[in-house]
């Protein structure tokens, strides 16, 4: 626990290829720098102690939010394709995955 | 080599949809997606809009707890759902609603498992965990999936409930993989929550090793039917390449169930990093003891309490119990038709010899063949009152289960009414006598030589004589001949 642990910047390029996000060498430098401040942040909680503290999942005091199976309506027809940039017919269209 | 498939191991991770739910998993869209118009179905919730919130199905985790219960899991008493992040066009969030097992995470159920009874031993197959998550969107390719210049997508299916079943390696041939599918589909349809006769209500992949050597997974296992020839060629694949020397390697393939095969998906290790963390738009969920006890006394009767009771309550052999119960279908169908008409063992035998036969040979479920409780009674009847031999029936029955058409007008329409007249009988014998001399010497003194000539006379009826008839007035006929000659 506490100290600084630093994220390299191979660490930055696979976060990047998760999110299918391209960088540019300079980029990645800017993030790198930027990921590592914002981790100085946490560090500090980090140095809260926790010892007797459970973990918490959920900060409303709240549990079995459900709702009953009914059908509700859904979108009117030509609602859900209304935004897409890119359609065919009833479909969306997004460019081949493998 | 070693025993044959004593050095396999399988373990599926099975996804079933709650086919029963009118409605999806976390939206009030209806989950009746197939054969409707692409994104007809779709809400803010399950299109993953800025903005929208899920709120949890009530039904589905009373379903979820049946089937945890009924898979003998450990239910815990606090769930969670997570997040698993990835980019595919068919998560319009790009991430999955689901439970996670790790880092603080709690699925739905855990530890269970379920009883085999294969090639004449009890096996057990153990579950390591049940969750509870979301089905992803359909895509569709023009042409095939390596080839088409775009892809397409249809939201009706995204946000639809799924159980994803996981079992312990404990699998130890494609056939026991396939027999395991059964039973959990036919649990799963006694429950009530399941209708495993939907196109891709069922959907599975699995993890192979021989010898303790390297885990290949295969994905896109559509069905029960398709488990076992994934498997049998991944086996195949891999002892080909243990034969040469060659090392197994670990990766995931994909089942390609139009070649046949198994091929590499060449991913890269990142996309396995799915990000895990917890889903904060919903809630945890509590359940409760006295939930999961009136759950529990709500069970419907399960297979393995099913087949017993088709032991003592209709007298069948344990055998036949647990292939009528193997599918919910077939048992109901047994059921209905021993209401009809109280002759278990004849209406068991028909089922599982003729009827299984015929929908083995020709890849068919029940529910795709045409026949009904009421006209394979009807067919026992006809046999019962001695309008038709047995050996008619049997010609009939294909005839009832291609057609629908009622056993009587079958029988009507070919002419198959079974031949009582006693001079045709009596004049057809005559000739079958005197065409056969030497059977005949034969059967004066061995009386069983007379079934060759019983024989012939079906045979110049085509089946249609009556049985016991003819066997009757071919022994009178014979016996006149002793007499005549002096035979004793
Ligand atoms: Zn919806």
């Amino acid at each position: 626990m506490g100290g600084s642990r630093r994220i390299p910047v191979e660490e930055i390029r696979h976060i990047a290829e998760l999110a299918h996000i391209e960088l540019t060498k300079e980029e990645e430098i800017v993030f790198t720098e930027q990921f590592n401040r914002i981790l100085e942040y946490f560090s500090m909680i980090d140095e809260a102690d926790t010892e007797n503290v459970p973990l918490t999942y959920h900060v409303l005091d709240l549990v079995n939010v459900y709702r009953e199976d009914e059908v509700h309506e859904s979108m009117k027809r030509d609602e859900p394709l209304r935004n897409a940039s890119k359609k065919e017919g009833r479909f969306f269209k997004s460019p081949r995955i493998v | 080599m070693k025993g044959m498939e004593g050095d396999v191991k399988i373990g599926l991770e099975v996804h079933v949809q709650m086919t029963s739910l009118k409605t999806k998993l976390f939206c009030g869209c209806s989950s009746d997606y197939r054969g409707k118009e692409p994104n007809t179905l779709v809400c803010p919730v399950c299109l993953g809009l800025p903005g929208s919130l899920p709120v949890l199905n009530k039904k589905a985790v009373e379903y979820a707890v049946m089937a945890a219960l009924a898979l003998n899991c450990e239910i815990s008493d606090r769930m969670l759902f997570f997040r698993k992040n990835y980019f595919y066009p068919d998560l319009p969030k790009n991430f999955q609603i689901t439970q996670y097992d790790r880092a603080g995470g709690v699925p739905l159920a855990r530890n269970g498992y379920l009883y085999l009874d294969f090639e004449g031993r009890r096996r057990k197959i153990r579950i390591s965990r049940i969750h509870l998550e979301e089905d992803p969107g359909r895509l569709v390719h023009l042409g095939s999936i390596d080839r088409s210049p775009y892809t397409l997508v249809d939201y009706n299916r995204s946000g639809v409930a799924l159980l994803e079943i996981v079992t312990k390696p404990d699998i130890r041939s494609p056939r026991e993989a396939r027999i395991f599918l059964q039973k959990l589909r036919s649990i799963l349809e006694h429950l009530g929550i399941f209708d495993g006769g939907l196109e891709g209500a069922m959907r599975c992949d699995a993890n192979i090793s021989i010898a303790g050597g390297t885990r290949v997974e295969v994905k896109n296992i559509s069905s029960f039917k398709e488990v076992e020839r994934a498997l049998s060629f991944e086996i195949t694949r891999q002892r080909g390449l243990l034969e040469k020397g060659i090392m197994v390697k670990r990766e995931t393939r994909h089942w390609d169930e139009a070649r046949r095969v198994t091929v590499s998906l060449r991913t890269k290790e990142t996309e396995q990093d799915y990000r895990y963390f917890p889903e904060l738009d919903l809630v945890p969920v509590e359940l409760k003891e006295e939930f999961i006890e009136k759950v529990k006394a709500e069970m419907p009767e399960l297979p393995d309490k099913r087949v017993e009771r088709f032991i003592s309550q209709y007298g069948l052999p344990r055998y036949d119990a647990s292939v009528l119960v193997s599918s919910k279908a077939l048992a109901d169908f047994f059921e209905e038709a021993v209401r009809l008409y109280n002759k278990p063992k004849e209406i068991s035998n028909w089922m599982m010899s003729d009827l299984l036969r015929y929908l083995y040979e020709n890849n068919l479920e029940l529910h795709e063949s045409k026949i009904t409780p009421a006209k394979l009674v009807e067919m026992i009847k006809l046999i019962d009152e001695g309008v038709i031999s047995g050996k008619i029936a049997k010609r009939i029955l294909p005839k009832i289960i291609v057609t629908g058409k009622s056993p009587s007008e079958i029988v009507r329409e070919e002419g198959m009414v079974k031949i009582s007249d006693l001079e045709f009988l009596e004049n057809l014998i005559t000739r079958i006598f005197a065409e056969n001399p030497k059977a005949v010497n034969d059967a004066l003194i061995n009386e069983k030589a007379a079934h060759y000539l019983v024989g012939q006379l079906m045979k110049a009826t085509e089946g249609k004589a009556d049985p016991v008839l003819s066997s009757q007035l071919i022994m009178k006929r014979l016996e006149k001949l002793r007499r005549e000659r002096g035979i004793k």
